[in-house]
């Protein structure tokens, strides 16, 4: 029996005796994110959430002892000035773990990178649904949804709250995201309601000063439905002008990036059209909002920026709670002082993790499962702002193709019957 | 294309001429005194509009009429051009003025960039929007479509307005005449007691002013962020390069050229409403080297 013992005994401590790591004096992380250029407007948030993550664990003694320091890359930058301070910041800065990034082109970049560089990377926030359709990663994992998701909830809350509409218009920007989100949009469109007719697609510049002749030509094709993938200064532009022009009281504006722009639109916003939120993020979360920690955490980020957090911060939130799930599963796990590259890596298999919203896994292609929030506005007197009704949370698992396909083929074979397999949950506000 | 929607193009194409119009004719005038292309122009729109939606602001907030931002607006491109032109013609531009082109356009080009920062320093990155003076004059609709008076009436006015007004003022009043007499010949000006410096340095705060009246104008129809200043530059030299570097007659034709290219692209060839200026401006090139109105003398650049 003793012999039995002392076999197990060492059978369980030799291979981690080979594999475990020291522990260090800091776990050095490293986020990119935008501090300058118009998508600022997502990564300042983000960059002053991260600092009170790291600032509330590190006061509860880090992971297992061990203190965090993060260092942010501005993606703002460029791409080369990106990739050249990733490196930088993996190699010589000793980071053991990256969190990469806002931009959907810099993910794209990013993600061969890390796997190239063997550090582990969190895309944290771009919404591609290409990364790991097209490639199989080791080193890279997604803590949130992706654009697929995104836009069959924006979709699904459609064809729930105004299933009659005949006549849409698109104005995205004119970029990757913008011509990509209307791809999948009108893709399910098609299979789910094909009936309905595209009267008008518009793709102004990025960062377009200016939507005057559009909204004419809006106002003048009068479509029932108004999808606009925008956000930030192009986004509160194109509701400005539509607002101050008429355009919101003939047309239902669906919005799926409109709860970043929330504070921002005031009273421009009216009631009546459809925001959207790139997952279940929301600063009245229904599910979330009576919880301790989400509203120590809004208390605290209302001190520190004045401002009530978008979506960015939620998502900032998630890969904060994967990284610290990853290294606290892999401690467990493996019953060591700190984990080696090999036995966190194993930690990310099937992940399970909770941010600010709902908890989320990673899938075996690396993908997050993310729910998605989708509501109508309201101008409640409340808040100098719209604030969100009829919510709808719709679970994640029903809104991403299954592993190995793509999602435009996927999308392809649904049809009208999809919105009903959704899981949902609903509420008034 | 029938006859409404013509007209809805031409309304629209009318009104977004008149703000390229505004700013294009503050870089064409410095460029056809001084002979400097002025980058910075860029940024003094953008702080033309920062200013005057943090002026609209506080003043709103302490309980004056929304249509106390009119003159808010004027005041706001006077102190653009009072606090910052003044400072950039006297302290930069007055050093270089027979330096090499490049190294003109490079020390603007700098002053833009130090802007750019400051600009977030000063108002973070997160977009502004204040729209009282626009809401203030309410709507009108024509042909089933609602237009802000703002922008179909106003602005088209004020650029008309302008446009006489300089030509006025270039014309038949005595210190215009002296601007166009140092523009003519420096040196025989100031051998006839015109004092050029003083001239340049009163040129160039009444371009930095029409740049930030630019910005003021347009900050009640678009959001105010960081980089809008770059994307006006570029847009109105090309009004200026099409014009004819220095022709304000010109430059409020190709504006309109311009305006219209771009909002009758938007009704019949979206796709291609981005190039159109552009477009436009490489046809007039290739045509007119000097420009649609710039006589065919050897320019600087």
């Amino acid at each position: 029996m003793m012999k039995l013992l002392t076999t197990s005994a060492l059978c369980a401590v030799l291979p981690l005796a080979a594999m475990a790591a020291d522990k260090p004096e800091t776990l050095k992380i490293g986020m990119t994110t935008f501090l300058t250029g118009p998508a600022s407007v997502f990564g300042v948030p983000a960059r002053d959430a991260m600092d009170i993550f790291v600032a509330n664990l590190n006061a509860e003694g880090g992971i297992n002892g061990v203190p965090i320091e993060v260092t942010y890359i501005d993606e703002g930058a460029g791409a080369e000035a990106l990739t050249s301070e990733f490196r930088r910041v993996a190699q010589s800065g000793g980071a053991e773990i990256m969190l990469a990034s806002i931009s959907s082109g810099n993910c794209q970049t990013i993600a061969p990178l890390a796997e190239d560089l063997q550090v582990p990377n969190l895309m944290w926030d771009c919404g591609t649904q290409r990364i790991f359709e097209e490639n199989e990663y080791d080193y890279v994992f997604r803590t949130q949804g992706n654009a697929t998701s995104e836009m069959l909830a924006a979709v699904a809350y459609l064809l729930k709250t105004n299933p009659d509409f005949k006549t849409i218009a698109v104005v995205n920007q004119d970029y990757a995201w913008g011509r990509d989100s209307w791809d999948i949009f009108h893709t399910a469109l098609e299979v789910m309601k094909p009936d309905v007719e595209v009267v008008g697609e518009f793709f102004p510049k990025f960062g377009s000063p200016d939507f005057s002749t559009e909204i004419s030509r809006l106002q003048a094709l009068r479509p029932d439905v108004i999808l606009s993938t925008s956000w930030g200064g192009d986004l509160d532009t194109f509701v400005q002008q539509s607002f101050q022009r008429g355009l919101m009281n003939t047309s239902t504006f669906v919005l799926p990036l409109a709860e970043s722009s929330l504070e921002r639109l005031g009273p421009s916003l009216p009631a009546g059209h459809i925001v959207g939120a790139r997952g279940d993020h929301y600063f009245l979360h229904p599910e979330r909002r009576d919880d301790a920690d989400f509203q120590s955490f809004m208390e605290q980020y209302k001190e520190a920026t004045g401002d009530i957090p978008v979506y960015s911060v939620f998502h900032a939130s998630q890969a904060f709670a994967a990284m610290q799930a990853a290294y606290e599963k892999a401690i467990a796990d493996n019953g060591v002082d700190w984990p080696s590259e090999e036995q966190l890596l194993a930690a990310f298999e099937g992940l399970e993790f909770q941010g600010l919203g709902r908890p989320l896994y990673l899938r075996e292609d690396n993908q997050g499962v993310e729910s998605q929030l989708m509501g109508t506005s309201a101008q409640t007197g409340d808040y100098p702002f719209a604030t969100l009704e009829n919510i709808m949370i719709f679970d994640g698992d029903g809104l991403l193709p299954p592993i190995g396909e793509t999602s435009i083929e996927w999308i392809k074979g649904l049809d009208a019957s999809f919105v009903d397999t959704l899981q949902v949950e609903t509420y008034d506000n | 294309m029938n006859l409404t929607i013509f007209l809805l193009a031409l309304f629209d194409g009318i009104s977004y001429a008149a703000l390229v119009f505004i700013v294009a004719l503050g870089l064409t005038l410095i460029f056809g005194v001084m002979r400097i292309l002025n980058i910075a122009h860029g940024s003094l729109y953008a702080i033309g509009a920062y200013a005057t939606v943090s002026l609209t602001g506080f003043f709103l907030a302490l309980g004056f009429s929304p249509i106390f931002a009119f003159p808010l607006m004027i005041i706001s491109a006077v102190l653009v051009g009072m606090l910052l032109g003044g400072p950039i013609e006297w302290l930069l531009l007055r050093r270089i003025y027979d330096k090499p082109e490049v190294l003109q356009l490079l020390v603007t080009f700098a002053v833009f960039m130090i802007l750019e920062d400051a600009q977030r320093l000063v108002w973070g990155t997160q977009p502004y929007f204040q729209a009282s003076a626009l809401q203030a004059l309410g709507n009108i609709t024509l042909f089933g479509v609602t237009y802000t008076v703002y922008q179909l009436i106003l602005l088209p006015l004020v650029a008309i307005g302008l446009l006489f007004g300089l030509r006025f003022f270039l014309r038949r009043t005595v210190i215009g005449k002296l601007i166009l007499a140092t523009t003519e010949d420096r040196e025989a000006a100031q051998s006839i007691g015109i004092d050029a410096d003083r001239v340049f340095l009163f040129t160039f705060i009444v371009g930095a002013v029409l740049a930030g009246l630019g910005g003021a104008l347009a900050s009640p129809t678009t959001s105010i962020l960081p980089g809008m200043g770059a994307d006006m530059i570029v847009l109105s030299f090309a009004v200026v390069a099409t014009a004819g570097l220095g022709q304000i007659e010109g430059a409020a034709v190709a504006a309109l050229l311009i305006g219209l290219g771009r909002s009758f692209a938007v009704y019949v060839w979206p796709e291609v409403a981005v190039l159109v200026p552009y477009l436009i401006m490489v046809l007039v090139l290739l045509i007119r080297p000097q420009g649609l109105f710039g006589s065919p003398v050897a320019r600087k650049i």
